[in-house]
């Protein structure tokens, strides 16, 4: 599904991300950890082609083909969605329209018939339920006035209608409330598929119990220091990241 | 990467009005002096009180001078190279549609303007305006049997002399400014409507300007009257063949809404931009003004502004009735290097009047938008209120925004509301869409469109769909 390989990426002059490889294979699930800044949202977003994050070094396949040099709109009809950490706020512009005009870019990128209004109201209300999303917020403009959680949530309910082969969820789980992150996390989970990958960012082991990754990455300074199974979260959890800080952390360095 | 067809549907994008009829014109040689204006006036027959005021306009105008303190900029007007009449050649004029050259019905249904009977756009009366003359105007014989009058201002000169003395001038009087000076000395024809007392007018009415002949000015004039407890909802859209030289284009609109009532006029104002170079393009020097006469009246602009090389423009209301409404809804767009100055005047004279601004301003490319807008609250307008709101919109570095609200108060129980804002469709909006799957292009015009909501809601339902496209339009290329 995806490769990463030896990859760099520098925003302003400045490198973010030193050389970073991780292979993600269908239908698996990959939890990356990591403290504030370390650059987990730019790996996100240089996945989905922001521009002004330049890979200098590297290379990224998806599906075989070389994802860096596809416009972010392809990557979307290709398949890649990005749960956005800081969703954003479009006035006036209804979540409905918003939402069926993406979906149907996509459709159409795919040879698959456009959805009408009706059609798409049909598998809006049937996805809004999936996440448990409030029916005022489909209508109101996109993110606009919602709160942390909602906008979260909105994400969720976006990803649902657009089934992704690769979802990357960054700090989705964040500002939710417990209950909330139960319904969002029963969510992801039914919409995992053998084909389907998704690629969860998070600060908390505690969305890990819900959903639980194949395999657990932590990316300190730009780079992967160390993978894991799902109890490398757990060990996070109780030791925080400042054992594996040191030199290039391929090694956990002695503490005391 | 573009696929063909969405190159096909790039290249199809570009102003799509811009051609010329081929038709044979009566035109009056370039220049301006009294005998000019006696001709105008022969050629249209007209009756003495007309030439007299025309005249006094003339001598008025050459006592003034161009007008400077608008933020726009333009090589200076020869007034003395334009030529202030161009009419397609009719043997005598056409008494019904079968008589109108097809070459001119043609040229309207390709603007999407059918003014044939049988096709004639449902619920939605049209005079179509061609350089200086109405050649046709819809659903006459219908209104009439309501007492409604809608036709050319020339018809109404002829046939409806007295309330022509009675209005023409009332709001705009030709000392106004520059440039209603010299329209109301060259003025050739555009529309006129009257709505008698009491009657609700049953469909939109609307003008269809187009200039069609090179290196002619179209100075149109409008006159609405709405009698008491009568309503009307008017609209005026404008297109222009695509040249390299500046067309002048200055109108006068005056609109008069006795006791009760209500005058809705909207415009969507597409007249050739000139290109992406900013060669050539409509000069749109336009003064609108509308009084509120009686008590409870209420006039409501609404404009959608996406064409002209340079718009210049402020439609107004003056508010005298106790109890009146004004309103200004405007969305203007520059691109490439387009100029708008264009803005409102409220002037509340009687008690109770209240005023609504909401003007949204959008640049793109190397487009210069500027809102001036002033609210005057007069002694006597107890309890006077108004809302404002400016908000601009900037696409990409090169252009600029610029806001200039003027407040002047003399009342003290007025309020006033004043809200401005100025946003970048951010780079972040962009990506969050185009990860989505739409492409820079579409969510460009879902932003824009977005950010213009408030006043489309305003325009007439069919007209705010033709609003939408045409912004898409005229925002291409704007990114990129
Ligand atoms: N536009 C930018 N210009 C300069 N530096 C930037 C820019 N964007 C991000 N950075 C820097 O890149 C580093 C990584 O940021 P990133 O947002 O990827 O961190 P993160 O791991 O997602 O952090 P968090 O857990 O707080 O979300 C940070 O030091 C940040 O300041
Ligand atoms: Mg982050």
């Amino acid at each position: 599904m995806l490769e990463i390989r030896d990859l760099h990426v520098s925003i302003d002059g400045k490198e973010i991300l030193h050389g970073i490889n991780l292979v993600v294979n269908p239908g698996e699930i990959h939890a990356i950890m990591g403290p504030n800044g370390s650059g987990k949202s730019t790996l996100a977003k240089v996945l989905a082609g922001r521009e002004g994050y330049t890979p200098t070094r590297g290379k990224v396949l998806y599906n075989g083909t070389d994802l860096l040099q596809m416009l972010p709109e392809d990557r979307a009809r290709e398949g890649i969605f990005l749960g956005f950490q800081y969703p954003v706020e479009i006035p006036g512009v209804s979540n409905m329209y918003f939402l069926k005009t993406a979906l149907n870019s996509i459709r159409k990128h795919n040879g698959l018939e456009e959805l009408d209004a009706m059609d798409f109201l049909v598998l809006a209300k049937e996805k809004m339920k999936l996440v448990d999303m409030d029916e005022g917020l489909i209508n109101r403009a996109v993110n606009e006035g919602f709160s942390g959680g909602e906008k979260k949530r909105n994400e969720v309910f976006q990803m649902a209608v657009l089934e992704p082969k690769l979802a990357i969820l960054d700090e989705t789980d964040s500002g939710l409330d417990i209950d909330a992150l139960r319904t969002v996390a029963d969510g992801v989970n039914a919409l995992r598929r053998p084909d389907r990958s998704i690629v969860l960012v998070t600060h908390y082991q505690r969305l890990l119990n819900y959903i639980v990754p194949d395999k657990v990455h932590v990316l300190l300074d730009g780079r992967i220091v160390k993978s894991g199974g799902k109890e490398l979260a757990l060990e996070l959890e109780e030791k925080g990241y400042a054992w594996l800080e040191n030199g290039t952390g391929s090694k956990p360095a002695v503490m005391s | 990467m573009k696929t063909a067809e969405s190159i096909h549907e790039l290249a199809e994008r570009e102003y799509k009005y811009g051609f010329v009829t081929d038709i044979e014109t009566d035109m009056v040689p370039p220049g301006l002096d009294e005998d000019i204006i006696r001709l105008i006036s022969a050629k249209k027959n007209e009756p003495e009180f007309m030439l007299e005021w025309r005249l006094k306009a003339f001598r008025h105008w050459k006592t003034l001078k161009e007008p400077t303190w608008a933020n726009v900029h333009y090589p200076p007007i020869d007034y003395q190279r334009i030529s202030y009449y161009a009419a397609p050649k009719m043997k005598s004029k056409p008494k019904s549609l079968d008589e109108v050259d097809p070459e001119l019905l043609a040229t309207y249904e390709k603007l999407g303007i059918p003014l044939r009977e049988r096709e004639l756009l449902a619920g939605v009366a049209v005079d179509a305006v061609f350089d200086s003359v109405s050649v046709a105007t819809t659903f006459k014989e219908k209104l009439a049997d309501l007492g409604i009058i809608f036709c050319s201002f020339s018809d109404a000169v002829q046939n409806h002399p007295d309330l022509v003395q009675k209005y023409l001038g009332d709001v705009v009087p030709y000392t106004d400014n520059f440039f209603a000076a010299l329209n109301s000395a060259v003025f050739s024809d555009g529309s006129f409507c009257y709505i008698p007392k009491g009657v609700r007018c049953p469909m939109e009415l609307s003008t269809y300007f187009r200039i069609n002949a090179a290196s002619t000015g179209q100075f149109e004039r409008t006159l609405i009257i709405a009698e008491e407890g009568s309503y009307v909802s008017y609209l005026e859209g404008c297109t222009a063949p695509m040249r390299d030289e500046n067309q002048l284009h200055a109108a006068v609109v005056e609109l008069i809404a006795h006791d009760n009532a209500s005058i809705k006029y909207s415009t969507v104002q597409n007249w050739y931009p000139g290109d992406k170079d900013g060669k050539g393009g409509i000069y749109n020097f336009v003064t609108k003004r509308g009084k509120c006469k009686g008590v409870n009246s209420k006039i409501s602009w609404t404009q959608v502004e996406t064409g002209s090389a340079i718009t210049w423009k402020y439609p107004s209301c003056i508010l005298m009735g106790d109890n009146s409404v004004g309103e200004f809804y405007s969305v203007a767009l520059t691109n490439n290097y387009q100029q708008a100055d264009t803005g409102t005047k409220m002037i509340h004279l009687g008690k109770n009047t209240r005023s609504t601004i909401v003007s949204k301003g959008i640049s793109a490319g190397r487009g210069q938008n500027t809102y001036r807008g002033m609210v005057k609250i007069m002694k006597n307008a107890e309890r006077a209120r108004n809302y404002s709101r400016c908000d601009s919109l900037l696409i990409g570095d090169k252009c600029g925004a610029h806001t200039f609200p003027y407040i002047e108060v003399k009342n003290s129980t007025a309020q006033m509301e004043h809200e401005a804002s100025t946003s970048k469709i951010g780079e972040d909006q962009l990506f969050y869409c185009q990860q989505r799957g739409i492409a820079p292009e579409a969510a460009v015009s879902m932003i824009v469109n977005g950010f213009c909501k408030e006043v489309f809601k305003e325009l007439p339902m069919e007209f705010a769909v033709e609003a939408q496209k045409l912004l898409s339009v005229s925002l291409e290329g704007s990114v990129g």
